[in-house]
């Protein structure tokens, strides 16, 4: 059976934003994720590999980015002179600041703050003549003829004396000398703003504090034959800093817990009883929450049977029985899905996904439980799932599949598929599963299907009228796309049929009756968790490293 | 229940303790309670129920079988709040047996009651106090084993108390060999698990770290035991590798630090292993930090100090962790005398074998103003350590001739040195002047003008064998290329008397340095002369005594050294001449099979013949009599003696007429 793969939509992933340049993007696990959980790499990416832009003309890089060199340039004026060593300090005395041989070359990116903790290790390949390496961070546009730490915004380790060089061309005595073989790791605490280096995994103390943001990792290189590899992560450091992570985590928690809070807030048992009760009644749990309201002395602000109601639609819908779901809203609450087409087009089109599924049929056909039965034929996976939150009627009413072997019929083979009208996106694949072949139940199995198809139109009808909007139209392409697989549950698109999908659609439907009642549409406990999550966001946004210690949901979880 | 409050005079609570007396049980027993309930929280009451002499009808209580276990419960309960009050009161508690017959119930009391835990607890509060009665608790293989299978099985709060009272009580290597073989080392290690998820609890892990760590001090076969122990998948090192961590309670990382600090001393670690080189050692130096407390940096400080004491390796990695010698500069100016302690032994330590870390520790943080400090605190325990700091300092030639004039750091230590101080002190206070003395240390002058030759004749008279070779090194190092006067105060001062008794020392060592200060005396023509003619018996009589005595060869040839500067002066040389014992030695030794002593006697041989000066002729031809032409000339066709061809050419060629 042919696969259009073209008719693919987006899956919505994040991958393929990664920078060009960079290719090193490992096929295992990502080390990187690991260590920094909560930077959004989409707003701000890890540096990853050294950029071949922002580097001096000196520098050479090889292995995906990592390996720097140095190649000096061409002869000219300005060319530092080969002399002793004596008089190369006489030299550079003379000659200031300007070390003209000097280079260095910065990372893609900066350091999100959202690492909490960023750690790099460089490890000396060789130390070539003079051995003038600078290990650092520095600003964007800070001159790259220099070595890190000579100008503003610029912070360096110095192999050659061992001094830490703080935006200034004269060093503080900081550390031993490093050289050939050594591993030189640089870490920034984005909590207290400072940078701390280790030597072959010992940790040296700390360098530099009243770090500014946004800093890039950087070396330096001043003579030739220095060459430097770089492990931002991508590989095991030789320093623990899972330690250090571990004990900032543990900061970090104590400071939550022990935040001062004024007393007329400080009455916990109250607060979350309120949390709790609220919770329950929000998403219908409807016994629980009376249960808990009889102990605790919490009111109830609605109507039981109006709970009620909503824990049926709600079961409905996470049963997959979408359609069901749709007719008792519009006989409870009249009106609803009428004001809001947004809403139902998002039904809609989850009926539709559960048509596919075999979950959802017309609540007039087939008895009360309906025939779960796919329309597609599959071989591959048994049909059994559930997310555990209802037991799914459907599955236990007959979840029997057709089990037939994908048979290779070479008269539909070569031929171009026309496409379904009116399914723009559509192929006549299906039309290829259209049961003429089938033997037994075949006019059922048609049946079903041309009722799936004259959904899927009056679907597309639908989502012509609504305000031409991205979401809609990736949602029904991402949809209708199940079409175009012989099994569409192991198709790339086959994440829509889980039935835990099922939930947002759950919860916008018992939101939306929640607000047409005059309630809250979320629950005081969702709202404070997004509260969080969103603040974290914003701490991320204006630097301040310590949202990334803050895992909220350990917190939740204790 | 009769009514009371905290603030209940003697007079009133009379009646309830008359009743403690009685025999009817109920009585007793509400007695007891009253009791208890009183002195709970008073350090006023309890002094007033001891004073009341009631200890030994309550260590009656708990201690006879036939009693009902709630009386016995309860008076042993009393008793453990008792040993919370004031020291006084502990004392008092100790003094009436309190701690033995709390030992001895234990051996009875069923495992796991509610008995066993109070007694414990209040074994656990008497053995907190300084000094604990050790002796209450035998060595007793059959309660060691009981009391390990209490800090084993036991609940947690029985556990806790045993291991506190066991780490206390294991002082010695008896201590540490017996606890050892009842198991406790499994014990700790099963103290020592953090469940995942779980907050670490000091109160739980510092006992059994100090158990451990007691148990391992300088102890090779008990840490040799706790290497290879293990609890679940994990050795006592691993538990000890995860306490260390950055997450874990300071107190905690500390006391995990120091165990391991300890297994590495005691030899079962090897100094690179990796949990002391990225365990112990980065923790420690972390603790030594400013944001710790005064008194976690200070015994950080000193458990890295010895983790340090000999491994080069582990200096120069501890001299680049962390800043460790700005936090230490920044410890000795703590006020408390064992921050300031730990901080000079750690640059002590760290200062020891390498001249880098001694100039960084010099130059880079200005510790010569404190080490001065530290000499004239009158804490023993702070002079002592900036004394071993100095020491340590000593070492760099260079620091001799600056630094430390530029701090006459010799004024403090003379002070020291002349103040009765202890042995410790006089030992390493004497290993120090040894240093400064040092020819090239511009401190030797003012040092003399402080009764230095005085001080250190009296050290060679000392008991203690490293006392009298510090003495007589000093005093060796003084006399080289120093002037006449200071020789001769030298010899005064030393008298010959006692030059003889240090030729006769037990220690060959005092011996050789003996001999050496002779030599050193014994330099320069002038010198030489002026010596010898006031002691010239006594030197020869010095040089003869070596010579026939049963020596080593070094010994030996230090003494024909002597000779060999005698045989330079100009009017000594007679004095040799004139001894034909001497010089019939002098022959022997040039045919001697140790090659050493040949070129020795060689050396004096050369000088005595030497030409063109007065009497040259006769000297070798009295020399030749005796034997000394044939003896050069057979040393000259010796094949083993090539290398001192050159030597005893030069000697031959002097006996021009003869050859």
């Amino acid at each position: 059976m042919k696969l259009r793969k073209s008719e693919m939509a987006a899956i919505g992933s994040g991958r393929g934003t990664m920078d060009s340049q960079n290719q090193v993007q490992s096929d295992t696990v990502d080390r990187l994720k690991l260590l920094y959980p909560n930077v959004n790499e989409e707003e701000t990416p890890l540096p990853r590999a050294w950029s071949t832009k922002d580097k001096f003309s000196y520098i050479g890089l090889s292995q995906n980015n990592l390996r720097v060199h140095y190649k000096g340039g061409t002869q000219g004026p300005g060319r530092r002179p080969h002399l002793p060593y004596l008089h190369l300090r006489l030299w550079m005395y003379r000659h200031g600041k300007t070390h003209r041989d000097a280079a260095s070359v910065r990372a893609t990116h900066p350091i999100p703050a959202a690492c909490g903790l960023y750690y790099f290790e460089v490890r000396i390949v060789s130390k070539g003549r003079d051995g003038y390496m600078g290990i650092g961070l520095s600003a964007h546009g800070v001159n790259m003829n220099r070595l890190p730490g000579w100008d503003k915004h610029s912070y360096g380790y110095h192999g050659d004396d061992g001094h830490s060089f703080c935006s200034s061309g004269t060093g503080q005595p900081y550390g031993p000398t490093f050289t050939t073989g050594d591993v030189i790791g640089c870490g920034v605490n984005l909590v207290d703003n400072t940078c701390f280096y280790t030597k072959n995994g010992h940790h040296l103390g700390i360098a530099f504090r009243g770090l500014p943001p946004n800093l890039y990792p950087t070396v330096g290189l001043q003579t030739p034959g220095e060459v430097v590899d770089t492990n931002f992560g991508q590989q095991p450091f030789v320093f623990d800093i899972e330690d250090m992570l571990k004990e900032l985590r543990a900061r970090t928690r104590v400071a939550i817990d022990e935040f001062p809070l004024p007393d007329e807030q400080g009455q916990w048992q109250q607060v979350l009883h309120r949390m709790v009760s609220t919770y329950l009644v929000h998403h219908g749990y409807c016994s629980t929450a009376q249960a808990f309201s009889r102990a605790t002395g919490q009111p109830i602000d609605e109507d039981i049977a109006s709970i009620k109601n909503r824990q049926r639609v709600s079961k409905l819908v996470l049963a997959g029985r979408v359609g069901e779901a749709v007719e008792t809203t519009r006989r409870l609450w009249p009106g609803l899905l009428e004001r809001d087409p947004d809403l139902l087009f998002l039904l809609k089109c989850r009926q539709f996904v559960e048509m596919v599924n075999g979950t959802d049929c017309e609540a007039s056909e087939d008895g009360a439980n309906g025939v779960a039965t796919s329309v597609i034929s599959h071989t591959g996976r048994p049909h059994k799932r559930s997310n555990g939150v209802a037991a799914d009627a459907a599955e236990e009413g007959g979840g029997r599949d057709v089990d037939m072997a994908p048979a290779a019929n070479g008269d539909h083979e070569d031929e171009a598929l026309p496409l379904v009208k009116g399914m723009p996106g559509v192929t006549a694949s299906v039309a290829a599963l259209l049961p003429d072949r089938f033997e037994a139940d075949a006019s059922s199995q048609r049946a079903s299907v041309e009722r799936m198809l004259a959904f899927g139109r009056e679907l597309y009808a639908m989502s012509q009228k609504l305000s031409q909007d991205l979401y809609h139209k990736s949602m029904l392409e991402d949809a209708f796309s199940l079409l175009a697989y012989s099994n569409p549950w192991d198709s790339p698109v086959g994440w829509q049929l889980e039935p835990v999908r099922r939930e947002a659609v759950c919860d916008a439907l018992n939101s939306a009756i929640l607000e047409s009642q005059g309630m809250q549409w979320s629950s005081p406990v969702e709202a404070c968790v997004s509260h969080a999550r969103s603040l974290l966001r914003r701490m991320s946004r204006a630097s301040l490293g310590a949202c990334a210690f803050a895992d909220l949901s350990a917190l939740l979880a204790r | 229940m009769q009514q009371f409050t905290v603030f209940m005079d003697i007079e009133s609570s009379r009646s309830y303790i008359d009743e403690l007396y009685s025999s009817d049980a109920v009585k007793v027993m509400e007695a007891l309670v009253t009791l208890k309930n009183s002195v709970i929280g008073s350090n006023r009451q309890k002094s007033s129920v001891i004073s009341q002499g009631v200890v030994p009808r309550l260590l009656q209580l708990m201690s006879e079988e036939s009693l009902d276990p709630n009386i016995r419960l309860e008076a042993t309960i009393t008793i453990g709040s008792l040993a919370k009050g004031t020291p006084e009161n502990i004392d008092s508690l100790i003094e009436k047996g309190t701690a033995t017959a709390l030992v001895e119930m234990l051996k009875t009391v069923p495992l796991g009651s509610k008995l066993a835990e109070a007694a414990l607890c209040a074994l656990r509060s008497i053995f907190s106090h300084k000094p604990a009665p050790v002796d209450a608790l035998p060595a007793d293989m059959r309660l060691l084993t009981r009391l390990t299978q209490i800090a084993r099985e036991d609940s947690q709060e029985a556990r806790t108390s045993v291991i506190r009272v066991l780490a206390v009580w294991c002082s010695g290597t008896v201590e540490q060999e017996a606890l050892t073989c009842a198991g406790a080392c499994s014990a700790a290690a099963a103290m020592l698990v953090v469940p995942p998820r779980s907050v670490p609890s000091p109160s739980r892990l510092v006992p059994a770290l100090e158990l451990l760590a007691a148990m391992c001090f300088k102890n090779p076969n008990v840490a040799q035991v706790a290497l290879n122990t293990r609890h679940g998948d994990k050795s006592i090192p691993e538990l000890l590798m995860c306490l260390v961590s950055r997450d874990k309670p300071l107190v905690v990382a500390l006391k995990a630090a120091k165990c391991l600090t300890f297994l590495q001393r005691a030899g079962a670690l090897p100094a690179d292993d990796s949990r002391i080189v990225f365990g112990a050692l980065p923790c420690l130096a972390r603790l030594c930090t400013k944001e710790n407390t005064e008194d976690i940096r200070a015994s950080a400080a000193e458990v890295l100090a010895y983790l340090t004491e000999v491994d080069t390796s582990l200096q120069r990695l501890a001299a680049i962790s962390n800043h460790l010698m700005s936090s230490l500069a920044d410890i000795v100016n703590c006020q408390s005398a064992a921050a300031k302690q730990g901080a000079f032994k750690c640059f002590a330590s760290l200062g020891a074998n390498d001249e880098d870390i001694r100039k960084m520790i010099i130059e880079t943080h200005g510790l010569m103003v404190h080490v001065v400090n530290g000499l004239n605190n009158p804490d023993p325990c702070v002079s002592l350590a900036a004394v071993r700091c100095l020491h340590s300092l000593s070492r760099s030639v260079q620091q001799l001739r600056t630094t430390f004039q530029d701090h006459a750091v010799w004024k403090p230590l003379m002070q020291l040195l002349n103040d009765s101080p202890g042995p410790e002190l006089l030992n390493v206070g004497s290993s120090t002047l040894c240093n400064l003395l040092l020819e090239f240390s511009p401190a030797k002058e003012p040092m003399l003008d402080q009764g230095a030759v005085e001080m250190l004749c009296n050290l060679t008279k000392m008991s203690d064998p490293a006392l009298r070779l510090n003495g007589i090194w000093a005093l060796m190092n003084m006399a080289f290329q120093a002037e006449q006067k200071v020789k001769q105060r030298i010899l005064c001062c030393l008298g010959t008397e006692q030059m003889f008794r240090l030729l006769g020392d037990s220690d060959t060592r005092v011996i050789m340095k003996m001999l050496g200060l002779l030599r050193n005396l014994l330099s320069t023509r002038q010198h030489i002369d002026a010596i010898m003619s006031e002691y010239s018996s006594q030197v020869m009589q010095a040089v003869i005594v070596v010579l026939e005595g049963s020596y080593p060869a070094e010994v030996k040839e230090q003494a024909l050294c002597i000779l060999g500067n005698i045989g330079d002066g100009e009017k000594s040389k007679d004095l040799i001449m004139a001894n034909e014992d001497v010089l019939r030695k002098l022959v022997d030794y040039l045919a001697h099979p140790e090659s050493k002593l040949q070129e020795a006697a060689l050396f004096v041989a050369g000088n005595l013949v030497w030409r063109g000066e007065a009497g040259a002729a006769a000297r070798q031809q009295r020399l030749a009599e005796l034997g000394l032409l044939r003896a050069l000339k057979l040393l000259r066709a010796s094949h083993h003696a090539a290398h001192l061809h050159d030597k005893v050419k030069t000697a031959l060629a002097q006996f021009n007429e003869f050859t």
